[in-house]
C-alpha cells in the first residue's frame, strides 16, 4: 500500500522537522529523498508549513489509524458477512437461489456490489493519481516555493488522504461480498454440474419412453402373432443393440422349452429345454427381468465366443393359451404358461445391464403379453365365426330339406286322404248293403270277407292318417266333461265278449278316491285304454286281465325309468294311472323299446298270427303324450305275461249342477239305518269278537247277515242267495285265496256267483295282488268303519266292479 | 247322585279313556252300531271280548310253559287277540300283541314272556276301566237319564 508507506514517510517526515538537527543527514540517507525543506525559509513560511504540516499530519494519523483499526476489523467483518451469505445459500436449495438470483431479490445487492466494485476501482485510481500529483507538486518543493505550491501540494494531500480513507472504508465493506461472490460461483457451478447430469438422466430415460413407445406401437399394429414376436426382436435388439435375442415357448406338453424365434439366425432349430430348470423357476417366479449366467441352457443358442460372453437378461412373457381360452370363463392366473425371452448383450463389448434397460425390457415383455393375448383373442373369436357360419349353413340346409319333406308328406296326405277314402267308403258301404240281400253261403261268406277286410283296411288307413296327423302336431285333443267310470265301464262291457270267448278272466279295479267326472278326450282315451286292453287280451292265451285305474299320488308320480317326464300336480288337474295287467306270452324285456315304434313287430309266430298292424301302441303313445303322460310297458320276460301302464293328465271339472248329478245315484251320506235292506250276506270270520262286530256293522245296515266261523262251513253254507261274501283272510294258516277260487267254481255262471270282499289287516302290495288275482271282487281293510261298509256295499253293488276300500 | 252330574262324569271319564289310548275310533264305531234294535251291542261285543281274551291268555300261558315251546301256535293265538281287540277298539292291547308277534317271529322266549305279561297287564286295566264305564252307563240307565253321545 504506497498510500501506508507515503503516510509513514510523512510521519517520519513530521518527525523530522522537529529533530532536524538530530536526524537529518540520517533520514536523508535512509529514504534517500531529499528532504523538502532547506535553511532559506523564511520564518512564516515555516509557520505556515508547520502548521500546515501539522494539520495534514493530524489528518493522516486519523487516517492511518482507520486504517488499521479497519484492518483489524476486516476479519471479522468478512467472517460476519460471508458467513451470513453462506447461510442464506445453505437454507434455499440452488434452483430457488438461482431464481432468486433472476428474480433480483439479491439484484439490488448485487448491482450495489457491482456498483460498490467499480466506484471502489474509481477510488484507487483516484488515490494513485493523487498520489503521484503530491509525488509530483513535491518536486518543486526542493527550492523555495511559493505558498500557492504549498497549498495546492496540502490539497492534493488532503484529497489523497481523503480518497484513501474512504476506500479503506468502501473496501471494508466490500470485501466479505467479494469473497461471498466467489463462494456463489463456486456453489452454482456444482448445481451446474448437477443439474447436466440430471438432464443426461432424463434425456436417456426419454429416450428409453420413446423407444418403448415406438416399440409398443409396432407390437400393437399388428394382431398377427409371429409378426407381433419377430417385431419385438428386432425392436428390442435395435434398441438395445443386443448381440442375439430369443424367446422359447413352452411346447404342447407343457414339460419344455422350444426355441421360437431368434434375431440372428434365421431358422431357429428346434432346441429344447427342459422347464424344470431351477434359473428358468427363478425367471418365472419374479415379475421382473432377471440377469442370468451365461452357461444357462437358454443361453447358449450362440457360437462360443471367443472372449467374454455378453450378460444375458431373461424375462417371462405370459401366454393365454388358446385351449385355456372360454369365452366365459377368463383362465386362472395360476395356471398361465409362460414363454421365455433372453436378451443376450454383445461378447467382449464389457457392457453392463442399466436399471433403465432392465426397466424397458420388462415394460416390452408385459405389452407383447398383452399383445398375444389380443392375437389369441382375436384367433379364437375368428375360429368361433368360422364354426358359427358353418352350422348356419348346414342348419339353413337341414330346414329347407325338412321344409321340402313336410309339403311332400302334406301333398300325399291330401291325396290319400280323399282320394282312399272314397274308394273304400264305396266297398264297405256297397258290401254291407250286398249282405243284406238274398246270398246263396257261398256269397254270403265271401261278402263277410271282403266286409271284414275292408273294415280291417279302413282302420289301417284311419291310423295311419291318424298318425300322421299326430305326427304333424295338427291333432288337437276334443276336451269335454266325460264320466270316468261311465268309460271305463263301457271298456269292460266291450271287452268282455271277447275276453270270455278265449276265456280270460276281466276284472277292472278302480280306485275309490277316483273323482267321478274328468275332463279329457273322451274319445281318446278311451281308444288308448282299449288299445291296451286289446293288446292285452291278444296276447294272453288263458288267464286273467286285471285293470286298475287310480289317482297318481304325488311321491309315485316321478317314475326313476323316465326321468324325462315330469307330472307337476296341481289343483285343478290329476294324473290318472291305469295299469293293465295280463297273464299272457310276454315280452322279452330287450323287445320293448321297440313296441312304440311304429309298423316294428315283435317277430313271433304268436303275434303274428293274431294280426294287427303294429301301429296300436305307437297311436296310444302319441295320445297319451298329447294328454301330457305316460305310457310304457313293464314285463319279466316271455311267458311272464305284461303290465302295460300309462298315466295321462285329465282336468278336474267345475262343481257339478244337479241334473248332472241326477244321472248318477249316489248314496247320499245320511242315509237311514236300512240302507241294504234285506241284503244276504255270509260273514266268515275265525275270531268271534270281530266276527260279531262285522255282524253288527251289517245288521244296522240292514242286511241279513248269517255267520260261519270255518272255511268249509262257509263252502256248505254258500248259496246262490248270498249276495255278498265277507271273508277275513288274515288269519294265518288259512288259504282265503284257496277258499275264494272255490266259491268260484261252485258257481259257474258269473251273475250267480256272490260278490267276494276279502277283510283283512293287511295293506301290502302282494297280498292286494293276490286277491286280484285270485278273482275277489274287493279288498277292505280291517277295522272297518260303518261309513266304510255303506259305501263298499253300496259300490259293490252298484257297480259290481272292484274297490280297494283303503 | 245328581243325573247331570253322572252324565258329565261319564263323558270325562270316556274323554280320558280315549285321551290315555285305551279305546280308539273303533270303539266310537261300535257305540254307533247300537240303536233301539241292537240295544246292548256294545255290551254283549264287549263281554264276548273279556270271555275271548281270557281265553286266549290261558292259552298262551300254557303254551309258553311249555318245554319245548310251538310259537306257531302261540302266534295263532295272539293274531286272535290282535284281531279281537283290533274289532274292540283297545288300541294298547292290539299294540302290545303286535310286539309280542314280533317276538314270536324272532322265536324269543324272554321276549314273549316279557310280551305275555304286558298284555295280560294292558287286559285287565282296560278290563277294569271298560266295567268302571259300563257301571256309570247303568248308573244313568237307572236313574232314568240317557247316555251322552
Amino acid at each position: 500500500m504506497s498510500g501506508c508507506s507515503d503516510k509513514s514517510f510523512h510521519l517520519i517526515r513530521v518527525g523530522t522537522m522537529h529533530h532536524r538537527p538530530l536526524i537529518d543527514g540520517n533520514v536523508s540517507g535512509c529514504l534517500g529523498v531529499l528532504p523538502s525543506h532547506s535553511e532559506p525559509v523564511n520564518s512564516e513560511t515555516n509557520r505556515t508549513t508547520s502548521s500546515c504540516s501539522s494539520f495534514s499530519g493530524t489528518a493522516y494519523f486519523l487516517s492511518a489509524l482507520c486504517v488499521y483499526i479497519s484492518s483489524f476489523l476486516l476479519p471479522f467483518s468478512t467472517k460476519t458477512s460471508s458467513r451470513i451469505n453462506r447461510d442464506r445459500l445453505r437454507l434455499s436449495n440452488w434452483e430457488s437461489f438461482a431464481i432468486k438470483l433472476l428474480k433480483g431479490q439479491t439484484l439490488t445487492r448485487y448491482v450495489k456490489n457491482k456498483l460498490e466494485l467499480r466506484w471502489v476501482l474509481v477510488q484507487f485510481g483516484a488515490f494513485i493519481v493523487l498520489c503521484g500529483a503530491t509525488h509530483l507538486i513535491n518536486l518543486w518543493t526542493f527550492t523555495m516555493h511559493s505558498r500557492t505550491v504549498a497549498m495546492v501540494m496540502t490539497t492534493a494531500k488532503v484529497f489523497t488522504a481523503a480518497v484513501s480513507c474512504i476506500t479503506a472504508l468502501m473496501l471494508v465493506h466490500i470485501i466479505p461480498d467479494l469473497l461471498s461472490v466467489k463462494t456463489r460461483e463456486l456453489f452454482l457451478k456444482n448445481k451446474a454440474a448437477e443439474l447436466d447430469r440430471e438432464m443426461g438422466l432424463i434425456r436417456t430415460q426419454e429416450e428409453t419412453g420413446r423407444h418403448v413407445r415406438m416399440l409398443t406401437h409396432e407390437i400393437r399394429s399388428t394382431l398377427d402373432r409371429h409378426t407381433i414376436l419377430k417385431t419385438t426382436l428386432v425392436e428390442l435388439g435395435r434398441t438395445l443393440a443386443l448381440e442375439e435375442c430369443a424367446l422359447w415357448m413352452p411346447t404342447r406338453t407343457g414339460l419344455e422349452l422350444q426355441l421360437s424365434y431368434t434375431l440372428r439366425q434365421q431358422n431357429p432349430v428346434g432346441y429344447t429345454v427342459p422347464i424344470h430348470h431351477p434359473m428358468i423357476n427363478q425367471v418365472f417366479s419374479s415379475s421382473h427381468a432377471i440377469k442370468i449366467s451365461p452357461n444357462c441352457p437358454v443361453a447358449r443358442i450362440r457360437p462360443a465366443g471367443k472372449y467374454m460372453p455378453g450378460e444375458v437378461v431373461a424375462v417371462r412373457v405370459p401366454l393365454l393359451h388358446l385351449s385355456n381360452f372360454q369365452i366365459n370363463d377368463w383362465p386362472e392366473l395360476s395356471t398361465k404358461r409362460y414363454a421365455l425371452m433372453v436378451l443376450m448383450l454383445p461378447s467382449d463389448s464389457a457392457r453392463q445391464w442399466h436399471v433403465h434397460e432392465l426397466e424397458l425390457v420388462e415394460v416390452v415383455a408385459d405389452q407383447v403379453a398383452v399383445a398375444l393375448s389380443h392375437a389369441a383373442i382375436l384367433e379364437e373369436s375368428m375360429r368361433a365365426r368360422d364354426l358359427l357360419m358353418e352350422q348356419n349353413v348346414a342348419l339353413d340346409l337341414a330346414r329347407r330339406e325338412a321344409e321340402t319333406a313336410i309339403r311332400a308328406r302334406n301333398d300325399f296326405l291330401a291325396v290319400m286322404n280323399h282320394e282312399m277314402r272314397t274308394p273304400m267308403h264305396a266297398i264297405i258301404a256297397l258290401s254291407s248293403l250286398l249282405q243284406e240281400t238274398e246270398l246263396t253261403p257261398e256269397q254270403r261268406l265271401m261278402v263277410e270277407t271282403i266286409l271284414k277286410s275292408s273294415n280291417l283296411l279302413a282302420t289301417l288307413i284311419n291310423d295311419v292318417l291318424d298318425l300322421s296327423r299326430l305326427e304333424d302336431g295338427s291333432l288337437q285333443l276334443d276336451l269335454g266333461t266325460f264320466n270316468l267310470y261311465a268309460l271305463f265301464r263301457e271298456v269292460l262291457n266291450l271287452i268282455k265278449p271277447i275276453a270270455s270267448v278265449k276265456k280270460l278272466h276281466v276284472s277292472l279295479n278302480l280306485a275309490p278316491d277316483l273323482p267321478e267326472y274328468a275332463v279329457g278326450d273322451e274319445k281318446r282315451l278311451m281308444q288308448t285304454i282299449l288299445n291296451v286292453v286289446g293288446n292285452a287280451v291278444k296276447f294272453s292265451k288263458d288267464g286273467s286281465i286285471l285293470i286298475t285305474a287310480f289317482v297318481a299320488k304325488a311321491e309315485l308320480l316321478r317314475d326313476p325309468r323316465t326321468p324325462e317326464f315330469f307330472p307337476v300336480p296341481g289343483d285343478n288337474h290329476f294324473y290318472l294311472r291305469v295299469q293293465v295287467k295280463d297273464s299272457g306270452i310276454g315280452v322279452s324285456p330287450q323287445d320293448i323299446p321297440k313296441l312304440f315304434t311304429k309298423f316294428a313287430q315283435i317277430q313271433s309266430t304268436a303275434i303274428r298270427n293274431s294280426g294287427g298292424s303294429g301301429l296300436g301302441l305307437a297311436i296310444c303313445k302319441r295320445f297319451v303324450n298329447l294328454m301330457e303322460g305316460h305310457i310304457w310297458i313293464e314285463s319279466e320276460g316271455l311267458g311272464k305275461g305284461c303290465t302295460a301302464i300309462f298315466m295321462v293328465k285329465l282336468g278336474i271339472p267345475e262343481r257339478l249342477n244337479d241334473s248332472r248329478l241326477a244321472l248318477m245315484p249316489k248314496v247320499p251320506p245320511n242315509h237311514g239305518p236300512a240302507a241294504f235292506p234285506g241284503l244276504k250276506v255270509l260273514v266268515m270270520d275265525e275270531n268271534g269278537v270281530s266276527r260279531m262286530v262285522t255282524k253288527g256293522l251289517l245288521v244296522h245296515l240292514g242286511c241279513d247277515v248269517t255267520m260261519v266261523s270255518s272255511s268249509e262251513e262257509c263252502l256248505r253254507v254258500v248259496s246262490h242267495e248270498h249276495k255278498v261274501v265277507f271273508m277275513d283272510v288274515c288269519v294265518p294258516g288259512m288259504d282265503g285265496y284257496e277258499i275264494a277260487i272255490r266259491i268260484q267254481e261252485k258257481f259257474t255262471k258269473r251273475h250267480e256267483r256272490p260278490i267276494i270282499v276279502a277283510l283283512t289287516g293287511n295293506t301290502d302290495k302282494v297280498t292286494k295282488e293276490k286277491f286280484m288275482r285270485v278273482g275277489m271282487d274287493g279288498v277292505i281293510l280291517k277295522p272297518v268303519s260303518l261309513d266304510k261298509m255303506r259305501s263298499v256295499l253300496s259300490d259293490l253293488l252298484e257297480h259290481r266292479v272292484l274297490f280297494e276300500a283303503i | 247322585m245328581d243325573l247331570v252330574k253322572l252324565q258329565r262324569q261319564l263323558v270325562d271319564y270316556r274323554d280320558s279313556l280315549y285321551h290315555e289310548c285305551f279305546l280308539d275310533e273303533q270303539f266310537t264305531q261300535l257305540q254307533e252300531l247300537q240303536d233301539e234294535n241292537n240295544p246292548d251291542f256294545v255290551v254283549e261285543v264287549v263281554s264276548l271280548f273279556f270271555e275271548d281274551s281270557e281265553r286266549l291268555l290261558n292259552e298262551l300261558t300254557k303254551a309258553l310253559e311249555q318245554q319245548s315251546i310251538d310259537f306257531k301256535r302261540v302266534d295263532a293265538h295272539v293274531h286272535q287277540l290282535k284281531g279281537s281287540s283290533s274289532s274292540i277298539g283297545a288300541q294298547r292291547v292290539q299294540k302290545s300283541c303286535i310286539a309280542f308277534r314280533n317276538y314270536c317271529e324272532e322265536q324269543n322266549v324272554e321276549g314273549c314272556l316279557t310280551c305275555l305279561q304286558l298284555v295280560r297287564q294292558e287286559y285287565y286295566l282296560v278290563k277294569s276301566k271298560l266295567e268302571a264305564l259300563f257301571k256309570l252307563e247303568q248308573q244313568i240307565l237307572s236313574a232314568g237319564g240317557s247316555i251322552p253321545i
